[in-house]
């Protein structure tokens, strides 16, 4: 272990000045690690964008099929959560420990509800039958007994419709739905749910990770481990957190809003 | 000595105390272990690749086992030896103390980073037992992703941790050196190795992410053909390649840049001369740095990019060149009438000029696209690799580890062991990999388990060298037990260094420095 010294009853490890020397440092590190985050999904907006560039239609399509209801409660959501992840790194550093730990499971509890959401669309995605690439083309029986494949189901199933139900089902307009064109129907497809799947996922992951490091230092709160004199784990988490939802703010437009 | 000293190594005891040290030396000392396991398992791989391309045809093993043992070798040796080496040894050494530090700025994620590495190493060396990978270390798609067997997924998430382990350490350096300088030691007056090391983390942290997205996209194309890589789903293979690349190429600096720091040191110390041009080669790493992320193309010169990307990357990849160039024109301006000593590490110095030239030079033909169509995945490119990263990376490894061993150790490594082991590394290395280049420009494909009959001799030359760098590393090795056992007391500062790490006892202290430096001057005031 390193040795401690302390500064006004906190400590800071042995080959640090002060304790202000540390949390700079730390601060630094902890911005660091947030560009490589960001630079992670960087890559994927890059895909992202070259396939949206190459087939628009279908990643039109494919953007329609999400509940903007739902992705707009999601953005909402973890705003508000960031505002009281905010208010939480506030309180801790005025030594308000009651309204800190509110403000920090409040955090929590939008993270949770983010999560129940994506749940539900997940779910009804499967439901539905558009699921990630290679499951799209597993074959399956339909109704009258014949060998299908869930992207084939689905465009069976749209032919079929009028164009009311197909817009009101599948929310897409008759010109719109022309504009696929056979080939982009069957073959591209399933290509925009293989980023939605791939991004929100990813994204869902690093949601589940904040809420975990955010019940950690609020267990610190509780067990005055951080205070005004030292809050340097609650206001990087409380940074990861604010890279989290940014990046959200950036995905939904690009998932839902596209077209 | 009559009293027993009190240093890093005897200040705390037992196998426990060091699997939980927060001293960065010890880390360092870790990497060593570890790494060097990588490294010998790797080099056995190496023997038998070559072994079975003695005789065309079968000479030991089939096909499959083959192309599996040249994957184990590549991905090994890239990802477990070269890309953590220097760095995560020296720089965990020597870092620290060429600062005035007392430690790294983050000591914890220090040892959680040298725990992914092991996480990492055991995934992905877990898939020998499980299910071997065929793919070459570079994962190739569509073949990765669809074509050969599941081993791929844990293969690349082992290297995906391993990425982590590199982004960590890559952090914690760039924190270091900000944050930790001792007074006076402004960035203009550290020594040239932490130049080197501070680059090199900027790559780590900017381009390993770039790896860590594209690893997890072939997990998810291959766990569940999401499509992004797949060309039957709309999506395209050579993706993977621009996104692979953009990573590997600054990798390649990931490896040679810290090669380049220790060169300096060294060209530094046995020169007994203050360096030439502090502030261009300082500089040159960052150039390097930043100029590499913007040739990846140059890998994909035949993947059908446009002519006018293939014209671009082939000019911005010999930009490169320039602050590499000058690099090197500094070394020999600084050894130009300096009292040289051919020291066993200088030994080491030199060979890394010699083969990094060789290395460079070749690079230019295949950055030349006309050329790069003629030799491209032939041998010509086994040897220049080979040249770059083996002649280059590697002989830097073994001069620091001579150079610094007194450091660590209290114990002189013998200098005759370490210049036997130069003749043979040395010499096996252009037996080996010299006739690569004409085997290359015969004509013979890399990655390949048979070949004409007019490319026997050649090989067989070739298979014969590797027999001498095998030789030549267990020298080395043998020179580290004989040096623990045998070695003389080493003394502060044996071979009149001048960066701080030769102003404190050996093996160093716990915390390093008894009182903080205070610099006044900067690093290499030898005349
Ligand atoms: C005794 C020394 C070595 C010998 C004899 C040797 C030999 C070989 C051979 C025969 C191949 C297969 C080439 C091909 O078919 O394309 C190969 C590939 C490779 N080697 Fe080495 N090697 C040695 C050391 C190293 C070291 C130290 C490194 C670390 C940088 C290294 C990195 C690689 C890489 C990255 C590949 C490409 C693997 C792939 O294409 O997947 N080699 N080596
Ligand atoms: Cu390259």
């Amino acid at each position: 272990m390193s040795t401690a010294n302390h500064t006004g009853g906190f400590h800071h490890a042995h080959h640090f000045d002060s304790a202000e020397h540390q949390y700079e440092s730390s601060k630094q590190g902890i911005w660091l690690f947030l560009v490589t985050e960001i630079l992670m999904f960087g890559g994927l907006f890059v895909g992202y964008s070259i396939y949206h560039s190459l087939y628009p239609q279908v990643f039109h399509a494919g953007s329609k099929q999400l509940s903007v209801v739902l992705g707009a409660l999601n953005t909402v959501v973890l705003l508000f959560s960031s505002f009281t992840m905010a208010l939480g790194i506030n309180y801790v550093q005025r030594g308000l420990k009651n309204k800190a730990i509110i403000a920090l499971a409040v955090t929590i509890a939008c993270a949770a509800i983010f999560m129940v959401v994506k749940f539900f669309e997940y779910t009804h995605k499967f439901h539905v039958g558009t699921v990630p690439g290679k499951y799209a083309y597993t074959e399956e029986l339909s109704a009258s007994g014949e060998k299908v494949t869930k992207v084939g189901a689905l465009l069976a199933e749209a032919n079929k419709l009028s164009v009311a139900e197909r817009e009101h089902k599948l929310h897409l307009d008759e010109t719109e739905y022309e504009h696929l064109t056979l080939l982009e129907r069957t073959k591209n497809w399933p290509l925009f749910f293989g980023f939605y799947f791939v991004m929100s996922g990813i994204h869902g992951l690093h949601v589940l990770a904040g809420a975990f490091l955010i019940f950690w230092v609020l267990l610190k709160v509780i067990k005055n481990q951080v205070g005004p004199e030292y809050y340097t784990p609650v206001e990087g988490v409380g940074l990861f957190w604010h890279v989290v939802d940014l990046i959200w703010i950036y995905l939904f437009p690009l998932l839902y809003l596209v077209g | 000595m009559a009293h027993e000293q009190h240093n890093y190594l005897n200040h705390q005891k037992g196998i426990w105390s060091w699997l939980t040290t927060l001293d960065h030396k010890r880390i360092g000392i870790m990497y060593f272990v570890a790494i060097m396991s990588f490294f010998f398992l790797g080099g056995v791989f190496a023997l038998l690749v070559r072994a079975e391309l003695f005789t065309p045809g079968k000479t030991l093993f089939s096909a499959d086992v083959y192309n599996r043992m040249m994957t184990y070798h590549g991905a090994i040796m890239v990802f477990m030896v070269i890309v953590p080496g220097i760095p995560a040894i020296f720089g965990n050494f020597v870092l620290p103390i060429m600062i005035g530090a007392k430690d790294v700025a983050f000591p914890r994620l220090n040892l959680m980073s040298w725990y992914m590495l092991m996480i990492g190493a055991a995934i992905t060396g877990s898939t020998l037992f499980l299910e071997n990978v065929d793919t070459g270390w570079t994962f190739y798609t569509p073949y990765s992703s669809i074509k050969t067997g599941m081993g791929v997924i844990p293969m690349v998430l082992g290297v995906f941790i391993i990425g982590f382990s590199s982004i960590l350490t890559g952090l914690n350096f760039i924190v270091t050196t900000h944050k930790l300088r001792a007074p006076g030691m402004t960035m203009n007056r550290i020594p040239l190795m932490v130049w080197a090391l501070y680059s090199t983390a900027i790559l780590q942290v900017l381009a390993t992410p770039v790896l860590a997205i594209t690893l997890l996209l072939l997990i998810a194309e291959k766990t569940l053909g999401v499509g992004i890589f797949d060309p039957q789903l709309g999506g395209d293979p050579v993706l993977f390649q621009h996104f692979f690349w953009f990573y590997s190429h600054p990798a390649v600096y990931i490896m040679i840049l810290p090669a380049m720091g220790v060169i300096s040191e060294l060209v530094a110390t046995y020169s007994r001369k203050i360096i030439f041009g502090y502030t261009a080669i300082a500089y040159s790493s960052l150039a390097i740095a930043g100029v590499s992320f913007l040739v990846w193309g140059h890998h994909m010169f035949v993947s059908g990019q446009s002519e006018f990307a293939g014209v671009l990357f082939s000019f911005i990849t010999m930009l490169v060149g320039v602050p590499t160039a000058i690099k090197l024109f500094n070394w020999i301006a600084t050894m130009y009438k300096g009292s040289i000593r051919l020291d066993a590490p200088m030994l080491f110095a030199i060979g890394f000029m010699f083969l990094f030239t060789i290395g460079g030079l070749t690079g230019v033909y295949l950055a030349s696209t006309g050329m790069d169509i003629h030799f491209h995945d032939t041998y010509f490119v086994v040897a220049h690799f080979h040249y770059v990263m083996v002649g280059g990376t590697l002989m830097a490894l073994m001069g620091a580890l001579i150079y610094w061993f007194p450091k660590v150790t209290g114990k002189i490594y013998s200098d005759l062991l370490g210049r036997i082991s130069w003749v043979f590394i040395f010499s096996g290395f252009n037996v080996t990999f010299f006739p690569q280049f004409i085997l290359g420009n015969m004509g013979m494909p890399r990655r390949y388990y048979d070949y004409l009959p007019t490319f026997t001799e050649l090989n067989q030359m070739s298979t014969f060298g590797s027999w001498l760098i095998g030789t030549g590393f267990l020298v080395g090795l043998f020179g580290v037990f004989y040096a623990l056992l045998k070695g003389k007391e080493a003394g502060n500062n044996p071979f009149g260094g001048k960066t701080l790490e030769w102003t404190i006892p050996s093996p160093p202290p716990h915390e390093n420095f008894e009182k903080t430096p205070v610099l006044t001057g900067g690093p290499y005031e030898y005349r």
